[in-house]
């Protein structure tokens, strides 16, 4: 029997990835270096609206190393000047006669090395005719405003409207409440920045006939098929490789031009093509996440009992719908937004629209507009206590589903898994001592100092999803693992969704090491290479661990039901006289009669009972029952200063419950991750355009992401309430905290500015707008 | 365009070279020595993703042209090992869970690695200043100053011994 230490689930594994990353020996798509290969840069666009009246590219053809200058008419020839989305729209790969967006990609040049490209960009003429552009959506659905999309058959800038929930119901409860609170909420434009930008590596090898594109991808193989349809070259002539990551957070899911210009660039050249985004570049055109006008009500009791929910959304999409949603979700899971709370009914209505603006709707570490959700209710909920004078922790147990309604219909529609709402509340409020918290802020108060107290317990939606309902370009989402188990009882796995540092070669390789009782350092995760690893959607709204990792749960249970076979051959009894224990086949009533995972993995191919195949491996594409919904209780402290209006969080206490945890240390390493890209957003990040489109944040000189000076000392704890659904009881948690920790901060300066009158703060959360209020207020220093 | 002989050594191994004059020294390090651990995040110095160190001073490798590093010294991520053995902050970073997609994490380590040669007992507040040139996306930086914490220990512990030898000279 092995001695080496299985390590399953549970254990606080050390990465394996770490070592390669930590010497530096990572390998990054800018990291791959081709013998010939060209490097490839892009044009791009001064207007947010203008029309191309001519590109001249003599100047730069004729600079020494410059190989070619590509441009939209060319592309056009080739059929490949507009590509689909993955939401059914079509985006401009170059233009042909008309730029929509700031930074849009124009024309690409093709150059030896990449200073000699970036000097022939700036030596492509393009005149432009700039037009009226559209910024605002509102403006851009009334009668006569300038028409983003001419090339459309429909001649408005109303892309769809799509509705969840019972109208009808809905209304008569709103004519009847004793209450009825609403509010208008902004969730801004922001912008994931994972700090690798995009990029991808093209080689088309006319010998092999074979096209292998390595490329910043967060889903390889759904990007192969979108590769293969728009480029017609059969898909077993494509690899696709994403190889090391630099973070991905929803940004590296759509196809962008770029990857489209590249390829084609290498098969025109015959010739290695790298291109490369710069920061600017990505900040400025890559797909946008959030931008949703919201207005928001909530009918309730008089003493706090919500009975319904009615939201309407313009959500502003820019000028191509490049959003990756399942596609019967053109507003994704926005429907879930009735949270943590049991209520009668709901309505839900959203409006995508067009605007001069580059593609938005895509996640920003988000489960397809979750945030959006979780901010909506989590905010309403406050308003309706305030309202009310209910203590915000007193109106969440009032409301909260209770444990005993799981599996639980919300009034969208969707089946909630399992929870347990008031006891991770209940242990957040313990942990951070709520009531002393009241006590100092009523003295603080007193004392004319600021202080507040934000909780938010929101309810996540993951796991995307079941093939009766999710698909993206109608490719079902179920996701895939294959396990092949070698002679000396080590295993190699693949799995088809992609890490962007997740950790999955250690999480995955822990979930076989429960399931077969190999120690986890003889497994190895390969990932993220089309030619080997089995089909799947990607990495992207906490999808790995509920499709993936349950794909890899049940292949593993298939090899070892294969290896009960084995082992009743080795230990000559029946199959059935056999169980899995402490990680071996035992034979029932005599335990010490057993055959470990290695033994047996041996034999599979030295010594396996006739009639039955040799090897040791399976597959599973597996196709998820329901979604997962992970939870958590967060609360957050917040003092204000009152001379600068800057927002300090003192302290934050986030207690998430993922169901069943793989890997401890890893899930921590994501909640503080999630936290962050949750005060971001809460605290500093916006885009920002000036009135003609123009981007004023496209720098990381403008748009800030909190360094560790301004990203607290983060906590956490945790409740667990597995998925009863999940082979492994797992629910996934890596955007938990994104959604739920934003709410937590802005409902904590609410509290801290609510004796004054303040009930609503659109985020970001920036001292001037605060100090303004303070101003408004009387109470600045 | 002109091309200008330098020289330099990085990681200890000298190098000669012709580059164009306004090549960054992120592109000569990653380009042209192909170390390619230093990684570029933005174009405004803001990212800290290139750091390395030159003459023991951390600096961002995308705002330095490679001629201005003409006779210096280079040390990147890739240098820190010795004798095959991982240096305390690499060490750090992986104990500690200090990095998810890594990207970032060899400017951070530079950065980490200049701060405990000049302050070897920093406080959690003093390690955040240090590192608030680094942008992480991923770990929230809670793991990040447990993994500089963790190599400030060991390095602590093991420095008795180097300072006895350089007592001794």
């Amino acid at each position: 029997m092995t001695t080496t230490p299985i390590r399953g689930l549970g254990h606080p594994v050390k990465r394996k990835e770490d070592p390669r990353f930590i010497r530096g020996k990572g390998t990054y798509v800018d990291d791959i270096k081709l013998p010939g290969m060209l490097y490839l840069d892009i044009v791009r666009s001064p207007y947010a609206h203008a029309r191309i009246k001519r590109i001249d590219a003599s100047k730069a053809l004729a600079m020494p190393g410059v190989v070619d200058v590509i441009t939209g008419a060319e592309l056009e020839k080739a059929g490949l000047a507009w590509m689909p989305t993955l939401m059914s729209d079509r985006q401009m790969v170059l233009p042909t006669d008309r730029v929509v967006y700031y930074a849009q990609e124009v024309a690409a040049v093709v150059a030896t090395d990449r200073y000699t490209a970036a000097d022939a960009v700036l030596a492509v003429e393009v005149e432009y005719e700039p037009l009226t552009p559209v910024l605002d959506p509102f403006k851009a659905l009334e009668p006569g405003a300038p028409l983003v999309r001419p090339d459309r058959e429909q001649k408005t800038n109303h892309i769809w409207h799509w509705e969840a929930g019972d109208k009808e119901k809905t209304d008569r409860i709103f004519q009847e409440a004793q209450v009825v609170v609403s509010q208008d909420l902004y969730i801004p434009r922001i912008h994931v920045c994972s700090i690798e930008t995009c990029g991808c590596v093209v080689n088309y090898d006319r010998a092999t006939d074979k096209l292998t594109i390595w490329m910043t991808s967060q889903a390889p193989h759904a990007h192969r098929t979108v590769f293969s349809l728009v480029s017609g070259i059969p898909e077993h002539k494509i690899r696709i490789i994403s190889p090391d990551i630099g973070g991905g957070f929803g940004g590296k899911v759509p196809v962008y031009p770029g990857y489209v210009i590249a390829t084609y660039a290498a098969l025109k050249l015959g010739k290695p093509i790298k291109w490369i985004e710069d920061r600017s570049e990505n900040l400025q055109a890559d797909t946008f996440a959030r931008d949703y006008h919201i207005h928001a009500e909530l009918a309730a009791t008089r003493d706090g009992k919500i009975r319904a929910m009615r939201v309407h959304t313009v959500a502003d999409h820019g000028a191509f719908d490049a959003a990756a949603n399942p596609s019967k979700f053109p507003a994704g899971l926005f429907s879930v937004c009735t949270g943590s709370y049991d209520m009668e009914a709901a309505h839900v209505a959203v409006d995508g629209v067009y605007t001069n603006k580059p593609p938005g709707g895509v996640a920003y570490r988000c489960s397809f507009r979750v945030t959006e959700a979780v901010h909506t209710i989590e905010r309403m909920v406050d308003i309706l206590a305030d309202e009310l004078g209910m203590d915000p922790a007193e109106i969440r147990f009032k409301n909260f589903i209770r444990p005993e309604q799981f599996p639980y219909k919300s009034p969208t529609g969707w089946e909630y898994d399992s929870g347990n709402y008031p006891a991770t509340l209940q242990k957040a409020l313990d942990a951070i001592g709520y009531q002393e918290l009241r006590r100092e802020q009523a003295e603080r108060r007193a004392r004319g100092e600021l202080m507040g107290i934000g909780i938010s317990t929101f309810t996540e939606i993951v796991g995307a999803g079941p093939s009766h309902t999710f698909d993206i370009l109608g490719i079902k989402m179920f996701d895939s693992a294959e396990i092949r188990v070698h002679p000396t009882g080590s295993a190699i796995v693949r799995i088809g969704v992609q890490t962007q540092g997740q950790g999955h070669e250690t999480t995955f390789a822990q979930i076989v090491a429960e399931e077969l009782g190999l120690p986890v350092e003889n497994i190895i995760v390969e990932h993220g290479d089309t030619d080997t690893a089995p089909y799947g959607l990607g990495t992207y709204a906490s999808r790995s661990t509920p499709t993936a990792g349950a794909a890899t749960a049940v292949a593993a249970r298939k090899i070892r039901e294969k290896a009960r076979l084995i082992a009743a051959h080795l230990l000559e009894v029946s199959p059935d006289d056999l169980e899995w224990r402490d990680y071996a086949f035992r034979v029932k009533g005599a335990p010490d009669r057993f055959k470990t995972m290695q033994e047996i993995a041996f034999a599979a191919y030295t010594n396996f009972p006739q009639g039955l195949e040799g090897g040791l491996e399976a597959v599973c594409y597996y196709d998820p029952p329901n979604l997962t919904f992970p939870f958590g209780a967060y609360v957050c402290v917040v003092d204000i200063d009152r001379g600068t209006g800057q927002v300090k969080v003192r302290e934050f206490l986030a207690v998430d419950d993922c169901g069943t945890i793989i890997n401890p240390m890893i899930v921590e390493g994501q909640i503080h991750g999630g936290l962050t890209m949750g005060l971001a957003p809460a605290l500093f990040e916006e885009i920002v355009y000036d009135e003609n489109g123009t981007m004023l944040t496209g720098t990381f000189m403008d748009y800030l992401l909190p360094t560790a000076m301004e990203t607290p000392h983060w906590k956490t704890d945790k409740t667990v309430t597995p998925s009863p659904h999940h082979p492994l009881g797992a629910k996934g948690v890596g955007e938990s905290p994104t959604i739920g920790a934003p709410p937590a901060i802005v409902n904590a300066v609410v509290d801290a500015l609510s004796h004054l009158g303040v009930r609503h703060i659109d985020i970001p959360i920036t001292p001037a707008k605060v100090y303004q209020i303070l101003l408004e207020k009387g109470v600045a220093e | 365009m002109e091309r200008v002989p330098i020289q330099l050594t990085v990681n200890g191994q000298p190098y000669q070279a012709e580059v164009e004059p306004r090549m960054l020294l992120v592109h000569f390090i990653r380009d042209v020595l192909n170390l390619t651990g230093t990684h570029i995040g933005c174009d405004t110095t803001s990212c800290g993703a290139c750091t390395v160190l030159w003459d023991g001073r951390p600096v961002k490798s995308c705002t330095v042209f490679a001629v201005q590093a003409d006779g210096g010294e280079i040390q990147t991520v890739e240098g820190l090992e010795r004798d095959g053995q991982l240096h305390p902050v690499q060490e750090g970073f992986w104990e500690e869970h200090g990095l998810q997609c890594g990207f970032c994490t060899p400017g951070m380590i530079m950065t980490a690695v200049a701060l405990l040669q000049e302050n070897p007992d920093p406080s959690e507040e003093e390690i955040r200043k240090a590192i608030a040139g680094n942008l992480c996306r991923c770990t929230g930086y809670v793991n990040i100053v447990k993994a500089i914490q963790y190599a400030a220990r060991k390095m602590r512990e093991t420095a008795p011994a180097t300072a006895g030898i350089a007592g001794g000279e």
